[in-house]
């Protein structure tokens, strides 16, 4: 019955640790909307910033996968 | 609950185990010639073969095959040439070796049955520690002291540098664990992914009744996926290449940014 419990826990705090990944939707989100917000309004300076525009959204992204490998780590039990 | 008898085999985890193919085992250290290692080879021998193709017959006026390795030439300098300057050139076969080893790898990993490489943080990492010593080594070299200006940007009121400082540093640190968390993290939940949802077929199917209405929307959701994937597979190798070069820019020019 114990385990039981620490199994739930488990796949409960796998399960939370995923809401981190919510803060990099947002993010990643954010910095699409801008570009596109910026390229319609200036599309001549558009094709520039893609460069830019891959970069920002792998940074964000990489905080949203930091809560990915959290969750992998605490439900294959590593720690 | 129905459990199909090839559970195993719909195990998303499943896919990543390193198998021995050759045991080597000298002096007790395992240097055992594995899966991964095959498809490393792979990739290499692939990417070598077709630039060497390439480049062998090259012509004034280029053949279909000289016109692709040249745009891939042409893509990974001028990349290098945007974010670094004309004097990141002279990192051009590192970065370019980097793009195209992560590149194949991933493209590899795509093929069913192929083992993904790139899905492994002990590969990433590897890659990601190889980069920064790079800039590291570099940057002291050049600079000497000055380098450490890459944890004082110019321009900001002095109080703020109190602050400024450790940040700058606790980022730089950061780099090489972001840098190979980004390609393993990427590569690992999308292979997950795809796993579960042609899993998720395999369940509806043998469910039987009305499930078997809801199985084609699990697979053509696995088909876009899938299409997702190789988006991503490309995108993450260029962003790895990117993202070296930003570093190296750092270690060049230490404290623009």
């Amino acid at each position: 019955m114990e385990g039981d419990i620490a199994q739930g826990m488990k796949y409960l705090g796998a399960g939370l640790a995923t809401l981190g990944m919510v803060g990099a939707a947002i993010g990643v989100g954010n910095i699409f909307a801008s570009f596109l917000d910026g390229a319609m309004r200036n599309p001549s300076a558009a094709p520039q910033q893609t460069g830019n525009l891959f970069v920002g959204a792998a940074l964000a992204e990489a905080l949203g996968l930091f809560a990915f490998v959290l969750a992998i780590l605490i439900l294959l039990g590593i720690f | 609950m129905k459990v199909l008898p090839q559970a195993a085999a719909l195990d998303p985890i499943h896919q990543f185990e390193i198998k021995k193919i050759f045991p080597f085992e000298p002096f007790g250290i395992d240097l055992a010639f594995t899966n991964s290692a095959l498809f490393m080879l792979l990739g290499v021998v692939l990417v070598i073969g077709f630039f060497g193709f390439a480049a062998s017959r090259a012509q004034t006026v280029p053949s279909r095959v000289q016109s692709i390795a040249e745009l891939g030439y042409g893509f990974i300098a001028d990349m290098i040439r945007g974010v670094a300057g004309e004097e990141g050139l002279k990192f051009f076969p590192f970065v370019f070796t980097l793009f195209f080893f992560i590149f194949i790898a991933n493209l590899i990993g795509m093929v069913p049955y192929a083992f993904t490489t790139t899905s492994h943080i002990i590969f990433t990492a590897t890659l990601a520690v190889m980069v920064i010593l790079l800039v590291l080594v570099y940057g002291l070299m050049k600079h000497g002291f000055n380098f450490f200006k890459l944890f004082a940007p110019a321009g900001a009121p002095l109080p703020v540098y109190i602050l400024l400082v450790p940040i700058e540093i606790i980022s730089f640190a950061a780099r090489p664990l972001t840098l190979s968390l980004r390609l393993f993290a990427n590569m690992l939940a999308g292979h997950i992914t795809l796993k579960l949802f042609a899993g998720f077929t395999l369940m509806l199917v043998s469910a039987g009744g009305v499930y078997i209405g809801l199985a084609p929307f699990a697979f053509f959701m696995g088909v876009a996926l899938n299409a997702l994937e190789f988006l991503v597979a490309g995108l993450q190798a260029f962003v790895f290449a990117i993202l070296t070069c930003v570093y190296l820019n750092d270690a060049l020019h230490p404290g623009h940014h």
